[in-house]
């Protein structure tokens, strides 16, 4: 019977919304325009979110980066193979990096040049597109020989295929072998215009054997803070006492430090939002009470022959939860549309996820019974003589 | 004959208007047996409408017992009387008060849905209720567009759809023209003669004649028969 009553409630509830249409309309529109804006925001923020997220990976998978400050601080062959020794440690990258005069024909840039080692492809998801990358041989004949970042593989040859060319390094021909696949810039790095050669090679061409940063690769995501440790404690009894000359930086810090800073992003925007419900949700109560008081006589007529209070409450109650309902289910669609276009018209990348819109309505649903249930009260409380009296 | 359907004793209702107190009722006590077609008749503000609120189960008396169908209303919370009134009441109202957003047929079954009938329930005693008083044909329409009198017709057919033991009339025919009052009294005649116990509230003297037995009020004071005050009533 309470089941019945509801579903006739609700029948009743739509009736009486829609002989009012501009008014329901207007009512909605700010629980319409707060989960929208709610989708819209949070959407866009995480969209950002995934976005800096994939960039960091971008630098590498499970990467820690040992960086020397100090020139008495050498970091030789030998602490490299020991730091690669180490349980968690799946790969070591040493570099030794500057910036070479490029020349190939007439044209000339200055471009960063890294020497490395062949794990350097593995630890920094560097691939190439064409040709090969650096390997440990040609390390130890020191080949003169060079990989190109994809930007300046085409500044130097065009759409043109450059492996097998050669170009000048600080005026020695070097041989190009590969072409790197284009990363993108990634947190305002531009990884793309580069040269790579074999770490050998690359230190003759600084005119320094010195190390100052090793990119190490652990085996597995969920060890990296144990793989950190190892790997300062390994430094720690390598140099003694020198703790101020080296650090150890984890790729995982980073970006626990960005997703934390795009959490609080997303909450606020979501939280302004949110605001915005509140705000609808005042609107309904607003209505609601205009509502009860225009339907003062009806009310009256229906205790009159029969309706207990709680039929009244019910049926406002109802009513106003149709409302936010219908704003809500509206809003969804509206801020589905409008994140859309946002991505597309204005290059963002926007990540709608099924909780939030779920959070979102849901939410507009408990400001619809919140909201309601005043006026619903109020309503349910009317004598019904008074309310018989009521000229409406 | 068996026990009165509504027996009040020395009921009184004042109400404090200004500083001064009405006694809208003053120590009323009335019988009403099943089946009778009564008329209460008085002049305006003589305590008519509140004595209908009483036996309308919709006040609470200051002093006084109600005893309806044997049961004391005196002593019912709010939810009780909201049973009574959709069980054993019918009310026909002056303006009709039928709901102007319902068809017809959603306002007789109005109070089935209170009663928590079934739809299919529901819509049959509808229809027959609106069969009863001729307006089978008008179920789909809206109040707006039926005449005085047939709204009135509908208004009567919600009263009667649940079967109520007693209809409360408080001046059913004070919006309608001659013609269709006497139209709507036939019906009332013809529902008492059906065996409808039937409560008239007028202070028209000609259509409270219509009764089988009249009680008047005056300055909430009630005399059978209206008897020596009758005389003054014919200026209403
Ligand atoms: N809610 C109220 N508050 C104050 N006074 C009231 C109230 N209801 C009724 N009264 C007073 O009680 C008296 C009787 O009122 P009632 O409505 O019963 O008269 P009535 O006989 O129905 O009059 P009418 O023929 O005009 O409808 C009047 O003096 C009225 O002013
Ligand atoms: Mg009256």
């Amino acid at each position: 019977m309470l089941f019945l009553g509801i579903l006739q409630s609700i029948k009743m509830a739509f009736k009486s919304i829609r002989s009012n249409k501009l008014r329901s309309v207007l009512t909605m529109l700010g629980i319409i325009i707060g989960v929208s804006s709610v989708i819209i925001l949070v959407s866009i923020a995480q969209g950002s979110s995934k976005n800096i997220t994939s960039q960091i990976n971008q630098l590498g998978k499970n990467l820690l980066t040992v960086n020397t400050y100090s020139t008495d601080l050498e970091l030789t062959d030998d602490t490299i193979s020991q730091l690669g020794k180490l349980s968690g440690v799946k790969a070591v990258s040493p570099i030794v990096s500057g910036r070479v005069n490029v020349r190939k024909d007439r044209t000339t840039s200055q471009v960063s040049v890294i020497g490395t080692n062949a794990s350097y492809s593995d630890v920094r998801d560097t691939k190439v597109s064409r040709g090969r990358f650096i390997t440990d041989l040609d390390i130890e004949y020191r080949q003169k020989i060079a990989v190109l970042g994809s930007e300046t593989a085409e500044t130097f040859f065009g759409v043109n295929n450059p492996v097998g060319e050669y170009i000048q390094l600080n005026g020695n021909s070097y041989k190009v072998v590969g072409v790197l696949a284009s990363k993108g810039s990634s947190l305002g790095q531009s990884g793309d215009n580069v040269v790579i050669v074999p770490l050998s090679t690359g230190q003759l061409l600084a005119g320094s054997t010195s190390i100052s940063t090793v990119y190490l690769q652990g085996k597995s995501e969920s060890q990296m803070n144990f793989v950190m440790n190892e790997v300062k404690m390994k430094l720690a009894a390598l140099f003694p006492g020198k703790s101020n000359d080296y650090g150890v930086t984890n790729q995982q810090d980073v970006m626990d430090t960005m997703s934390s800073v795009t959490n609080t992003m997303t909450m606020l925007l979501g939280g302004i939002a949110s605001i915005s419900l509140l705000v609808g949700g005042i609107g309904i109560m607003n209505i609601m009470l205009v509502s009860v008081s225009e339907r003062t006589k009806e009310i009256g007529i229906r205790k009159a022959i029969g309706a207990k209070r709680k039929d009244i409450l019910l049926q406002f109650l109802i009513e106003s939860v149709v409302l936010s309902a219908m704003g809500g289910m509206i809003g969804i669609l509206l801020g589905l549309g409008c994140g859309k276009m946002v991505s597309t018209f204005m290059n963002m990348s926007i990540s709608f996820s099924a909780p939030v819109i779920l959070y979102s309505f849901l939410f507009s649903l408990i400001v619809g019974v919140v909201f309601g249930v005043f006026p619903a009260n109020k309503a349910s409380k009317l004598n019904p003589i008074q309310a018989l009296r009521s000229g409406a | 004959m068996d026990k009165p359907i509504i027996q009040i004793n020395n009921m009184s209702k004042t109400y404090q208007l200004g500083g001064e107190t009405v006694h809208a009722l003053n120590n009323v006590s009335l019988e009403i047996n099943k089946g009778e077609f009564l008329a209460i008749i008085g002049p305006s503000g003589s305590g008519k409408s509140t004595l209908m609120n009483m036996l309308g189960c919709l006040d609470h008396p200051d002093q006084g017992s109600y005893l309806l169908d044997g049961k004391e209303i005196g002593k019912m919370t709010d939810n009780q009387l909201a049973a009574i009134r959709n069980q054993k009441i019918g009310f026909i109202f002056q303006n009709f008060n039928l709901l102007s957003k319902l068809t017809a047929l959603e306002n007789v079954e109005l109070p089935l849905i209170y009663a928590g009938a079934s739809a299919g329930e529901r819509h049959k005693r509808a229809m027959d209720s609106l069969n009863k008083v001729g307006l089978k044909e008008r179920a789909g329409h809206l109040p707006a567009q039926l005449s005085g009198g047939q709204q009135q017709r509908v208004a009567i057919a919600r009263a009667l759809a649940g079967q109520p033991a007693i209809l409360l009339a408080d001046e059913p025919t004070g919006a309608l023209d001659s013609k269709t009052s006497k139209e709507i009294l036939k019906l009332m005649q013809q529902l008492n003669e059906l065996g409808h116990t039937i409560i008239l509230i007028t202070h028209d003297l000609e259509i409270a004649k219509q009764a089988k037995r009249m009680v008047s009020i005056q300055d909430g004071e009630l005399q059978e028969n209206g008897g020596a005050l009758l005389g003054d009533f014919a200026i209403y």
